[in-house]
């Protein structure tokens, strides 16, 4: 297990590596700088500029320099927002699109999954074809459409909820729902399929000829199988659910990691742009670790663990 | 004898969008307490519908049990509800299927899946359960059983897992065991183990066991008494005896034809000519007739009474029935 751990680690270290490389050669060769449309400074005060932030020095030694920052987690002062390091802006964004990301993965796996066993269990039935009619409509729908339809509908027109903002558990609905649609649309079916399958196998047949409850024949023997390709997307639907993050934040006016994201690029703000590339990348390399963990343990035939001699 | 089992003119349909298949079609057979019976036929004959029909467990739909009675311990398995066929199956009746790599759970360990049916039925301390356990890895012969309830089912060999197969089903202590083709899907040293594994068992526990298979080998190995099915229907029943050596019904004999023998040199094997008729609409008379060498017109009109030969062994065939034997001796003398 610990082999395997560092081997992966040794994995997750590279590909942060590479992802900081392109993401470095990406922005450098995007036109213009973060000085451009400072209309009232002068060229001696912008190479001034340039110079403390180190944009005058060849481009090696500053890619050699955003290594450094990312090895000691420095990643400096803002250059657009001069009062703030760029692990401020993280510090208090990233907990908001945290929990916003969190939430709606909840939501989704767990009423991906029931939504999927109902219409398994109903085979060719009413609740089946609602559903998978949800399902459908879930996937064809993007989630900035479907954002704004809710806002239209439940905030504006019944004002059920807030319209926007992110200060009580209400409101979060809207923005949730929005993002986890989707992702749980797209559970719900392979919930569903993979479950039709299962319970065609000999070992549920077995199960209930050991005399088990219904209840106990789906949730010990059927769901753990079924459940294994939904593991396999989760690190897919992750990535979506984290970039869905920026749109929907836009969307809500909520104060999380995206707002600082999307603005770093516009203005060449070239340390936030670092810093949350980073920052974001790690986090999803993280989590698609925890899935292949998760992996193992739900299959046994899965071997995380490298035995010698094995 | 006392009768531990008793089918009853039982009928299993389904619906298909092709129609409805009569996979059984009224078949009657009785099983003797700490008898082996074995049901034989070819694939397709309605054997294994038969046996999950006794355990209720055709999926319903598009299955469904359309007529008959299932008799166990006095009690129809048909009339009773689902909760109490729950309380019945793996305590009362158990069984055993056919491949042992799809029937063990892969992401549960043996112990759990071996102790599981005891403590649904048994309130039992999970110390009792694992000493049973244990108990019943050692009753199907498998090495080092503590470190074994921990693994999982790829990590045993297939006759490794028919014999945890084989402890599932015998936990409760049942008083019936079905076993469908239980060794087919092993290769045949491990087949003969199997088989004495369930001698073994019904000396100890003295289970009544149905055999469901299409291996003759099997057949004469450990059964007692035989039912012969073909095409939803049992055409003969007989002890062991009557069945090896007075086979009547010619489907019989040509089954016992077709079988490989060791005691007899350059004998040729003589398949059946012919297939199985179509069960979404069977014939009206003997199923067998189109491809039986003695047919008459009757057959194909009529399907013959059971006839008793002896007092174990009986046919369901024109050519032993007194009226056809008539028509028989009416057709040499013209």
């Amino acid at each position: 297990m610990l082999r395997y751990m560092l081997k992966r680690l040794l994995i997750m270290v590279i590909t942060l590596w590479i992802i900081v490389t392109l993401t470095f050669v990406l922005m450098v060769s995007i036109p213009g700088s973060p000085f451009n449309s400072d209309q009232t400074s002068n060229e001696i005060v912008q190479a001034n500029l340039e110079r403390h932030y180190n944009l005058d020095k060849p481009y090696h030694i500053q890619y050699l320099l955003y290594l450094k920052s990312i090895a000691t987690l420095e990643f400096g002062p803002s250059i657009k927002q001069p009062n703030q390091t760029v692990n401020d802006l993280l510090g208090r964004g990233f907990p908001i699109s945290f929990e916003l990301g969190i939430v709606t993965i909840i939501v989704a796996v767990v009423s991906g999954i029931i939504l999927g066993i109902l219409a398994a269990l109903r085979h060719n039935g009413i609740i089946d074809y609602m559903a998978m009619g949800i399902a459908v409509l879930g996937i064809s729908i993007p989630n900035f459409i479907l954002a704004t339809l809710l806002i239209q509908q439940l905030a504006v027109n019944l004002e059920w909820f807030p319209v926007a903002t992110w200060s009580s558990p209400k409101h979060m609905v809207l923005p949730v729902l929005a993002l986890a649609t989707g992702p749980m649309a797209i559970i719900a079916r392979l919930t569903r399929s993979t479950m039709l399958e299962v319970l065609t196998q000999d070992y549920i047949k077995m199960a209930r000829a050991k005399g088990l409850t219904p209840w106990k024949v789906i949730m010990k023997h059927a769901l753990r199988n079924a459940l294994m390709p939904v593991v396999t997307i989760m690190g897919t639907l992750l990535a979506g659910i984290l970039t869905g993050t920026f749109v929907i934040e836009q969307i809500f006016a909520i104060p999380g990691m995206g707002k600082y994201f999307v603005e770093s690029i516009n203005h060449r703000d070239y340390p936030v742009i670092m810093g949350t590339t980073v920052f974001y990348s790690a986090f999803l390399i993280i989590m698609l670790f925890l899935v292949d963990i998760a992996y193992g343990i739900l299959d046994p035939r899965i071997k995380v663990n490298n035995k010698e001699g094995e | 004898m006392e009768k531990i089992l008793d089918v009853k003119d039982l009928h299993v349909t389904f619906s298909t969008y092709g129609g409805t298949v009569q996979a059984v079609r009224g078949v009657n057979f009785h099983l003797n307490k700490g008898e082996t019976l074995a049901i034989v036929g070819e694939s397709g004959c309605g054997k294994s519908v038969t046996s999950n029909a006794i355990m209720r467990l055709i999926p319903n739909p598009p299955g469904k049990i359309a007529d008959g009675k299932i008799m166990f311990k006095g009690k129809d398995l048909t009339k009773v509800s689902e909760k109490k066929m729950r309380s019945i199956r793996g305590v009362d009746i158990s069984m055993i299927f056919q491949d042992p790599m799809t029937a063990l759970n892969p992401t549960l360990t043996i112990g759990t899946q071996l102790m599981e049916g005891l403590r649904q039925h048994q309130q039992v301390s999970r110390e009792k359960a694992k000493k049973r356990a244990l108990e019943m890895m050692d009753l199907v012969g498998i090495p080092n059983p503590e470190e074994r309830l921990k693994q999982y089912p790829h990590q045993f060999s297939g006759g490794m897992r028919q014999r945890i197969v084989i402890a599932i089903a015998l936990i409760c202590e049942p008083e019936l065991l079905i076993a469908d083709e239980p060794t087919t899907a092993l290769d045949v040293t491990i087949q003969a183990q199997i088989l004495e594994l369930f001698e073994k068992i019904q000396d100890i526990t003295g289970v009544s066991i149905i055999l469901i298979t299409h291996d003759l080998g099997v057949v004469a190995k450990i059964a007692d008494r035989i039912a012969v099915m073909y095409a939803g229907k049992i055409v003969e029943t007989g002890t062991k005896r009557d069945i090896f050596y007075n086979p009547e019904h010619p489907y019989t004999k040509g089954l016992l034809k077709s079988v490989p023998r060791l005691d007899v040199q350059g004998e040729k094997l003589i398949p059946i000519d012919g297939t199985p008729p179509d069960l979404f609409s069977p014939p009206k008379g003997c199923p067998f007739a189109p491809r039986c060498p003695f047919a008459m017109e009757v057959c194909n009109k009529m399907y013959p009474d059971a006839v008793e030969l002896n007092e174990s062994h009986q046919v369901n065939c024109w050519l032993q029935d007194e009226r056809g034997k008539k028509l028989l001796a009416m057709k040499a003398t013209n």
